[in-house]
This record gives structure tokens, C-alpha cells and sequence, in this order.
């Protein structure tokens, strides 16, 4: 398996008054060409891990690591010029809610074309295009129409179908996606994951799909990290995440109500301070 | 006996070529003690029928009634000591600037109880919060600290029927199963009637005990939680969103024309 991203003992810390809060204490993983999960419940740290690969945690806040690299380039000492080419061209990341993430006054058309040109040095024209094929790419009927449209004009689903497609215009390495479907219908959400997939698939893309859903994580990754308090307290086969051993992820499975299979009573999770301390065992991969 | 009755609830936005038919033809009974569920995608109309059972939604026709007092335009105070709602964004729903302590002593006022004191430390503990939260402000709390505070909002003019309304969709699953049990404890302990809107069928199943599934504005099914459970459903609908709820990867390749493709205004 190529090894397209390596990340090394991440920390991700904030400046408060009351002290430093540490969001990402030590997470160590690789990701290749596979779909590799992170689960937890808010909080755990797992946006604060997407986000810092990318670079876009702000002052006060600091990111270190012992290694955080993209095919060898190492990104944490990248010059912020450089990094902005990283970004969109290598590392993409699709952001939780498409209501907050496209621009309001602009229209979907003028975003796209925006997006690509900031990357490519093309013609309007062509970068129009290549919009238009995109948004054909995540099964969006009526091209034409949706680029004249404005955000408020599309459904979830639909939003979230743009912010897909605007992502691999430029047809990076990785893809991040933050919740990419927890704001959608469950059968919107099937659409999309199926169109993700199926691009992961055909451009061999490394993705990393950050999700408080359990079950949709089992059957849609490869590979998944459970966090806990900002620490990886479990690695497993996405497959036998269902006979995982941490008792932080048994108790988020039984937590769960299940269709077929009624309870009198949901098993609330009990909390114990150990799992916060447990060394990550991230690195084991 | 009978706690909710809809009979042909139609409810519109708008006016002329702008008008939205949210709800259509909708009818169905609730009994008292029992909990009822609406399921259905975005935009299918379940929320709107908590708003016009509430009224919050002005324009309506059809009949409502509640413990068999038929429900005319305007809502009375009656009306607000029976029925009470959970609202879906725990984050939104409580004042920024206000106390828990406020919170819930306004509410009490209006409802004319004198003994507040004595009330807000109950209704407090009855959500499984202690006194240390009487005089937190919301942005020290939790997500699902501030949904018991909602829940306890709701609990205080000792209503008999609950309007929940997506009431776990913005927590984690660990704090959903804790809201849940909650839920299910006051149910018990109160006697309440629920109706609960959700789009997760596996959260609705866990607290109703029948069903019905909503498309476009229309009620398609109603069903007892026990034909949901063996999937022995009769409309397509039903089944389709059954289907997408337990499988969420299709492993067919993409549709390059989405049966289910809309444009909503919203």
C-alpha cells in the first residue's frame, strides 16, 4: 500500500485562562489509498485532527508533531505559500454543514469557477466547463440551472453534492470530510456516500471520513480510529468494529437503539477517567 | 380515551402561485399514556404538525383536538398547561443571557405556581441535574445538559402530552441514549402522552409504540412499532426508507438520474 500520509505524535493545543486544553494529545496514524474513519463523540478531537492537516488551526491555537507528511513533504514547516497550494490541489476537505460553507451572495456558478481558478491557471471558460462536469460527476441533474442558482436555492443534499464536487475539481490526493452527510435524510445520505465512494475508487484517493455514526462508518470505511479525549484508543478493521474490544467503543455501540432489536432500556456509557490516560496506541497500525 | 386527534389537517405557506401545501389530508389519533411517532425525510411535513398542533403554524384547516376540547385558532392558557414541546436544537432553544434558574422560574410565573422555589429544585432533580446547575447560564452547559434544562422547561407547567421534536438529533449517541432514558423515565412517572418527530427510525422505534410515515405532506402509513421492527411494511415508501436507514452504502454504482432529486426552496 503507498503511503500517502504519515502523521507522528499530533498535539493540538489552546492558550486559555484557566491554563492549556489540549483538543489532539499525541495521534499518530497513516493513511494510504483506503478510507480510513475516525469516530467520537464531539469533543474527542477528531475535526481538531482533520483540520490540523491541513494547517487551518488559528493562532492562539498550536499544532505540534514529530512528523506530518504528504508523500514526503513535510507540512508542519511548509511556508504558508506553499501550503496554500497544498491545499484544494493535494488535501481536500469537505466541511460539515453546506449552509455555512458556501458563500451566500455568490452564486454556485461564480464559487466553483472561483475555487478552480485560484488552483489552475485556466480560462473562464474551461474552468466553467470543468464545473459543469463535476457537478455531473455527484449525479446532479440540470447542470447548467444549479450554476446560475444561489446556495439558498438548494436542498442539503444538494449543497452537499456541490461542496463534493467544487473538492475534486482539482483532483487531490486526500480528501477530509468532516461529517460530510450527518445534516442529510438517510436517503440523501446513501447518494452521497455512494458518490464518494465510487470517486475514491476510480481516482484512488486516500480519504478520511471523521463521523459520530458508528454503523455508517462500519459499513462504509476501511479502517477506523475511535478518540477519546483527543487521544486514538482504538484501531481496528472497519469491518470488526462491531467485536471491538475498547470498552469507550462497546459502550458507544450499545448505546445505539437498534431496529431489530428492541430495548427495554438504552445502555448508558459510563465514563472512566482511564480511558483518557491510556497511552495512544495509534502507532500500531 | 383520547389525547391528540388530527382529522384532515391541511396546512399552507403562502399565498397564489407561492403557496406550499406542508401538510395534506393528514388524520390520526394519539391515546392517552401512548407514545406515537412521525417519521419521514426533510421537508415531509412532520414538523409542521407539531407547529400547527402548537399554533405556530397560522394557517390550517381541518380539526384538532386535545382530550376531546376541539382546538379553534387561537391556543388559551388551558391549552399551554396540557400540551408542551421539546424543540430539536438544545443550542437554540434556551436564552443565552438567561439563568437556568430564570429559565424555569419565568415559566412557573406564567403558569401562575406560586411556590417556584421549591418547584425548580424538583423539576431539577427530576431531569437528573442537581441544585449546581440552578444558576449556570447555557454556554456553561452541555448539549445534553441544556436538553434536560428544555425538558425540564417543558415538565414544569405539569403537562400531559409532550411534542418532541427531533429531541436527540443535535447530541452524541452516548448523551442520545441518556435523553432517551430520561424521556422514558418521565413517561412512566408522569403519565405523559408523547408525539415525537424524528427522522432516525431506529430512535423512534425505541420509544413508540405505532408509527406513521410521512411523504410530501402525506401521511402514507400508519403501523404498529412491531411491523416496522419485522419490516413487514405496505408501502413502497416505507420500506424504501427502511432499506436506506439500515443500508448505507448501495453497492450499485451511481444512478445518473436520482429518482429522488428535488430543489426545495428552504
Amino acid at each position: 500500500m503507498t503511503l500517502l500520509l504519515d502523521v507522528q505524535n499530533l498535539w493540538v493545543r489552546f492558550p486559555t485562562r484557566s491554563g492549556i486544553f489540549e483538543a489532539v494529545r499525541g495521534v499518530s496514524f497513516e493513511l494510504g489509498k483506503e478510507r480510513l474513519g475516525i469516530v467520537g463523540e464531539s469533543g474527542s478531537g477528531k475535526t481538531m485532527t482533520g483540520r490540523a492537516v491541513l494547517r487551518l488551526i488559528r493562532p492562539p491555537g498550536q499544532v505540534t508533531a514529530d512528523r506530518m507528511s504528504l508523500d514526503g513533504t513535510e507540512l508542519l514547516t511548509l511556508p504558508e505559500r506553499d501550503m496554500r497550494k497544498m491545499r484544494g490541489q493535494r488535501i481536500s476537505m469537505i466541511m460539515q454543514d453546506p449552509k455555512f460553507s458556501l458563500n451566500p451572495v455568490m452564486t454556485i456558478g461564480q464559487q466553483m469557477v472561483e475555487a478552480y481558478r485560484v488552483n489552475r491557471a485556466v480560462g473562464r471558460a474551461e474552468a466553467m466547463q470543468k464545473s459543469l462536469d463535476m457537478l455531473r460527476a455527484v449525479s446532479i441533474r440540470d447542470p447548467e440551472r444549479v450554476l446560475r442558482a444561489y446556495p439558498h436555492e438548494m436542498s442539503g443534499g444538494m449543497g452537499q453534492r456541490i461542496m463534493i464536487a467544487m473538492m475534486l475539481i482539482p483532483d487531490p490526493d486526500i480528501l477530509i470530510a468532516d461529517e460530510p452527510t450527518s445534516a442529510l435524510d438517510v436517503s440523501v445520505q446513501g447518494q452521497v456516500l455512494t458518490i464518494m465512494d465510487d470517486l475514491v475508487r476510480q481516482r484512488g484517493m486516500g480519504l478520511i471520513f471523521i463521523s459520530h455514526d458508528l454503523n455508517l462508518v462500519a459499513q462504509f470505511c476501511d479502517r477506523v480510529l475511535i478518540m477519546y479525549a483527543g487521544r486514538v484508543v482504538e484501531t481496528c478493521k472497519a469491518s470488526d468494529l462491531h467485536d471491538a474490544g475498547h470498552p469507550y467503543t462497546r459502550g458507544l455501540l450499545n448505546s445505539l437503539p437498534q431496529l431489530d432489536r428492541p430495548a427495554k432500556r438504552l445502555e448508558a456509557l459510563q465514563r472512566d477517567p482511564a480511558w483518557a490516560d491510556a497511552p495512544g496506541d495509534g502507532a500500531a497500525l | 380515551m383520547t389525547a391528540l386527534a388530527l382529522s384532515g389537517l391541511n396546512v399552507w405557506f403562502g399565498d397564489g402561485p407561492a403557496r406550499v401545501d406542508a401538510v395534506r389530508n393528514a388524520s390520526f389519533t394519539v391515546a392517552k399514556g401512548e407514545s406515537f411517532g412521525l417519521v419521514g425525510e426533510s421537508g415531509s411535513g412532520k414538523s409542521t404538525i407539531l407547529r400547527a398542533l402548537t399554533g405556530l403554524a397560522p394557517s390550517w384547516s381541518g380539526a384538532m383536538s386535545v382530550n376531546g376540547k376541539t382546538l379553534g385558532h387561537r391556543r388559551d392558557r388551558d391549552f399551554f398547561k396540557t400540551v408542551q414541546m421539546v424543540f430539536q436544537d438544545p443550542y437554540a432553544a434556551l436564552h443565552p443571557r438567561h439563568t437556568v434558574d430564570q429559565v424555569l422560574s419565568e415559566t412557573l410565573k406564567l403558569h401562575g405556581f406560586r411556590d417556584t422555589e421549591t418547584r425548580i429544585l424538583s423539576l431539577l432533580d427530576g431531569v437528573g441535574l442537581g441544585p449546581a446547575f440552578r444558576f449556570r447560564y447555557p454556554h456553561q452547559l452541555s448539549g445534553g445538559q441544556r436538553q434536560r434544562v428544555a425538558i425540564a422547561r417543558a415538565l414544569a407547567p405539569e403537562p400531559a402530552i409532550l411534542l418532541l421534536d427531533e429531541p436527540t438529533s443535535a447530541l452524541d449517541v452516548s448523551v442520545q441514549a441518556e435523553i432517551l432514558n430520561l424521556l422514558m423515565d418521565l413517561r412512566d412517572e408522569h403519565k405523559l402522552t408523547f408525539l415525537m418527530v424524528s427522522h432516525n427510525l431506529a430512535v423512534v422505534a425505541h420509544m413508540c409504540e405505532r408509527i406513521a410515515v410521512m411523504q410530501n405532506g402525506e401521511i402514507v402509513e400508519i403501523m404498529p412499532v412491531e411491523a416496522m421492527r419485522s419490516m413487514q411494511v405496505t408501502h413502497r415508501y416505507t420500506a424504501d426508507l427502511l432499506n436506506d436507514s439500515i443500508n448505507y452504502v448501495r453497492s450499485s454504482p451511481v444512478d445518473p438520474s436520482p429518482s429522488v432529486e428535488r430543489v426545495d426552496p428552504d
